[in-house]
């Protein structure tokens, strides 16, 4: 029988953001309850990866599965709801183990007693919407109604299945492998974070919450081998994804700043605030490495997409300091770090 | 909000200034700006509040500061920067 | 979308100014020359800009205290909790909240049932006020640049229910402190160009007549803070004694006079304690007596006592944040950084703040030599491999 840690710490805001200290909570609360004595039987990629999503051999392929609560405040944002989002988030996290072809996903629903019906029709509607741009079905799901008060407005959660001949990890990148972003980083969080602090902006910041599995699809379809590691940069932006796979790969990656697509509005917002966009939540990106003789056909493939016309090849893998990221911002160099949690805005 | 961050006024009321900057707009308090501003001024913005109206002029300004200095550092003028770097280059191979 | 010509950042330029400077440093011919800086968003810019690693090796930048949140005393952060575990509610800056004082910082207290907001700006605290009939009490941290804001807000016709804890601070005299230090080696300063923007280059004349150290007033853009390096070593080479404005597009020898004049009404400067450093004379704002009635420290009682049936933790004893913020240590010589104390477990104010040193290097890796040992095959262009075409100028004085 398994012994329960003992401990007074509290859980904070930060152990949900994305950043380090949620990896950590994983890492020793989650992970330690779920290891499996034996071992998982090979052809199983469990918990123990911390990938996107677990993969299941079946026969000669793999069955992928993925689960996502979602809890974004407000519900209704500038370019999308959390519905929408909820569909994405799981479409993409199939997406990024390589299994574009969702075979169906769940839907299950918790709602704060008061929550006018209005809008809950809004939000399965955007869902629809959102399913159908990625040729998704909802097959199966739950409604729960908690009291006033005891939950705030809605959470939904999603999981879904996939099928796909092989996975891919995000774990396996090698020196001289390409990095590329399929499009303009940090819009999703930036947006939310105006709306939410009420930054009163004229500037339209829309969130890029989409389902983006056709276009890993058609970035695949050239050679499947030359994509071979990927994620999608959400809570902890591209910073967070990119510092988990380098660690993982035990890699170190050189980005050029000057390469990395960034929406004026999405820069502008952060010079105001304070914050990197490279630290910044994405909701309808991937960013992926390439063998360096496929770079350019997977970026032309990417580019030929409507939702990645803005994709850029933005850095390279290297063996010096492995597990760190270093950004030439064109005066020098810098380190980024793996964020920690939400951003707060600087002081003077 | 921000730290000493230029932008562009677009609009004027008497004490408040919406400010482009450059990408995104935002109103701005005009109680202690120096100059009385009108739009397509440049401000410098602190903490919601323009600090200072930064006369288009001192762009180009700033630019020759800096072509001055280097002038006066390396006795040549921007158009020599191939021997500039020739010579950087030569010096850092000596080192 | 037009470029921004505030903006100057024209790599090659950048290149030529670097050079130049590597020349001026070794013109001195001591290994280090060291300068420091008093500036948070100076720290920030080189950090960002990840100038340290393409700066010469001899050139020592130090980030002096400079970074308000770091220095703000543990009594005053003790002020502002005391004040919300007695139920008022606080307003503050983002960075604030988490600076621990002696019994847990603003956000301990929140998590403890505290109301305490975090704003963008003061303005949005008075406005926070007219929307409530509560007590909301504005925490003013931060140097002259952001007191006058708070200054211009209580000018005009705050709400009855707002008042203002002030902790801010003023600049100058910080550098006085530091150039008389026993251990300083401080060749040059580089002055914040924000914060001269308010107050004025002139405000520097009268230190530097006395210590002889030059000091250049420098902006915030990767040239202008190559180019105030290069000006400051080219003093600190030829003995000259000077304070030179590298930063004119904001800064006046004058400085701005209706800030000035709203600052002054409102604050007067008195002697006070910078966290972990000294006494500094002049260095802390506090609100004039006249302005008794948006004083919080008249309006409330503030209890600090109560907190202090916790003594602080051991650990606070061990922290050299003081050191690092005068110049005289680094990060790296703390025995409790990246161990004990960590951005989600600051021991110390410099771990806390989004421009504490101790922060900065963690987040960015310190001081790392970054230069790339030689150009990586198929890097994209880290290393320039034969110098880049000459931008053509363009003709309106924007940089291309």
């Amino acid at each position: 029988m398994s012994t329960v840690p003992q401990t007074d710490e509290r859980i904070g805001l930060k152990h949900g953001a994305g950043g380090r200290a949620m990896r950590r909570l994983i890492e020793e609360s989650f992970r330690s309850a779920f290891t499996f004595e034996p071992e998982i039987p090979a052809g199983v990629l469990g918990l123990s990866a911390m990938d996107d999503g677990a993969a299941i051999r079946v026969g000669d392929r793999w069955l992928v599965m993925t689960t996502d609560s979602h809890v974004i405040q407000p519900p209704f944002f500038p370019g999308g709801d959390i519905g929408r989002l909820a569909v994405c988030g799981t479409v993409n996290d199939l997406a990024m183990m390589g299994a574009t072809e969702v075979l169906g996903l769940t839907c299950s629903v918790i709602i704060e007693e008061g929550f006018p019906r209005q809008d809950l029709e809004r939000i399965l509607a955007s869902m629809r919407q959102a399913c159908d741009e990625a040729h998704a079905r909802i097959l199966t799901g739950d409604t729960k109604v908690m009291g006033k008060g005891e939950i705030d407005k809605i959470v939904i959660n999603t999981t879904g299945i996939g099928l796909t001949p092989f996975i891919i990890r995000d774990c396996t990148l090698s020196v001289g492998d390409r990095i590329i972003v399929t499009g303009t980083i940090g819009d999703h969080g930036m947006a939310i974070m105006a709306t939410r602090h009420g930054l009163a902006l004229d500037a339209p910041l829309e969130s890029d919450v989409a389902p983006i599995n056709g276009l890993v699809r058609a970035a695949l379809a050239g050679d499947p081998r030359a994509i071979t590691a990927m994620k999608d940069p959400t809570r902890g932006g591209l910073a967070s994804a990119l510092s988990e796979m380098a660690t993982k790969s035990r890699v170190g990656i050189l980005l050029d700043e000057a390469a990395l697509p960034v929406k004026p509005e999405t820069r502008g917002v952060s010079e105001l605030v304070g914050i990197d966009p490279l630290m910044i939540a994405n909701e309808g990106k991937a960013v992926m490495g390439v063998k360096a003789a496929f770079a350019d056909s997977v970026l032309k493939a990417l580019r030929a997409h409507p939702l990645g016309r803005d994709a850029a090849i933005i850095g390279t893998c290297t063996d010096e300091r492995p597990g760190m990221i270093i950004l030439d911002t064109g005066f020098g160099r810098r380190l980024i770090a793996e964020p920690e949690g939400e951003p707060l805005p600087r002081i003077c | 909000m921000c730290l000493g961050v230029p932008g562009r006024v677009t609009e004027v009321d008497e004490m408040t200034a919406v400010v482009d900057f450059w990408g995104v707009k935002r109103r701005v308090r005009l109680d202690l700006c120096d100059e009385p501003v009108q739009p397509g001024d440049y401000v410098l913005n602190h903490v919601g509040f323009a600090i200072r109206r930064i006369p288009a002029e001192d762009v180009q300004t700033t630019l020759e500061l800096y072509e001055q200095l280097l002038r006066e550092n390396t006795g040549q003028g921007p158009e020599d920067l191939m021997a500039a770097d020739v010579r950087a280059e030569i010096e850092a191979g000596r080192s | 979308m037009t470029a921004n010509p505030l903006e100057f950042r024209d790599p090659q330029r950048a290149r030529e100014l670097t050079e130049a400077l590597e020349r001026a440093v070794a013109a001195i011919g001591r290994n280090p020359v060291s300068v420091m800086h008093v500036c948070g968003s100076h720290e920030q810019a080189i950090a960002r800009f990840g100038l340290r690693a393409t700066l010469p090796r001899a050139l020592n930048v130090i980030m002096g205290p400079g970074c308000p949140v770091c220095i703000t005393d543990m009594p005053e952060i003790d002020e502002g909790v005391a004040l919300a575990l007695q139920g008022v509610r606080i307003a503050t800056y983002g960075d604030m909240i988490r600076v621990p004082g002696s019994a847990g910082s603003l956000a301990d207290a929140r998590a403890a049932g505290a109301k305490v907001d975090v704003v963008y700006s003061v303005a949005q605290a008075a406005d926070l006020a007219r929307e409530t009939t509560e007590e909301i009490v504005f925490f003013g941290t931060g140097f002259e640049t952001t007191a006058v804001a708070t200054a211009a807000i209580l000018l005009n016709d705050p709400p009855p229910n707002f008042s203002v804890l002030s902790a801010h601070k003023f600049i100058p005299p910080v550098m006085e402190i530091v150039s008389e230090m026993p251990d300083t080696r401080v060749e040059g300063f580089l002055a914040a160009g924000h914060a001269a923007t308010i107050t004025g280059s002139g405000i520097f004349e009268a230190f530097v007549a006395r210590h002889h150290i030059p000091v250049v007033v420098a902006g915030f853009e990767p040239l202008d803070i190559l180019a105030a390096l290069l000006r400051l070593t080219e003093m600190i080479r030829d003995g000259q004694a000077e304070v030179s404005n590298m930063f004119p597009r904001c800064v006046t020898r004058e400085g701005n006079r209706n800030a000035q004049e709203q600052l002054w009404k409102v604050f007067k400067p008195i002697g006070g304690r910078w966290r972990g450093i000294a006494h500094i004379p002049n260095g802390n704002l506090r609100l004039r007596d006249e302005y008794a009635h948006v004083d919080a420290r008249k309006r409330f009682t503030i209890d600090v006592n109560a907190l202090w049936h916790r003594s602080p933790s051991s650990l606070v004893r061990q922290c050299i944040c003081g050191n690092i913020m005068a110049g005289i240590a680094s990060p790296s010589d703390c025995p409790l950084f990246g161990r004990e104390c960590v951005p989600e477990a600051p021991v110390g104010a410099c771990m806390v703040s989004s421009e504490g040193t101790c922060k900065i290097w963690h987040q960015y890796g310190g001081v790392p030599d970054l230069r790339a040992p030689a150009p990586i095959e198929g890097c994209l262009r880290c290393v320039p491999a034969e110098p880049a075409p000459v931008p053509a100028p363009r003709v309106d004085g924007g940089v291309a």
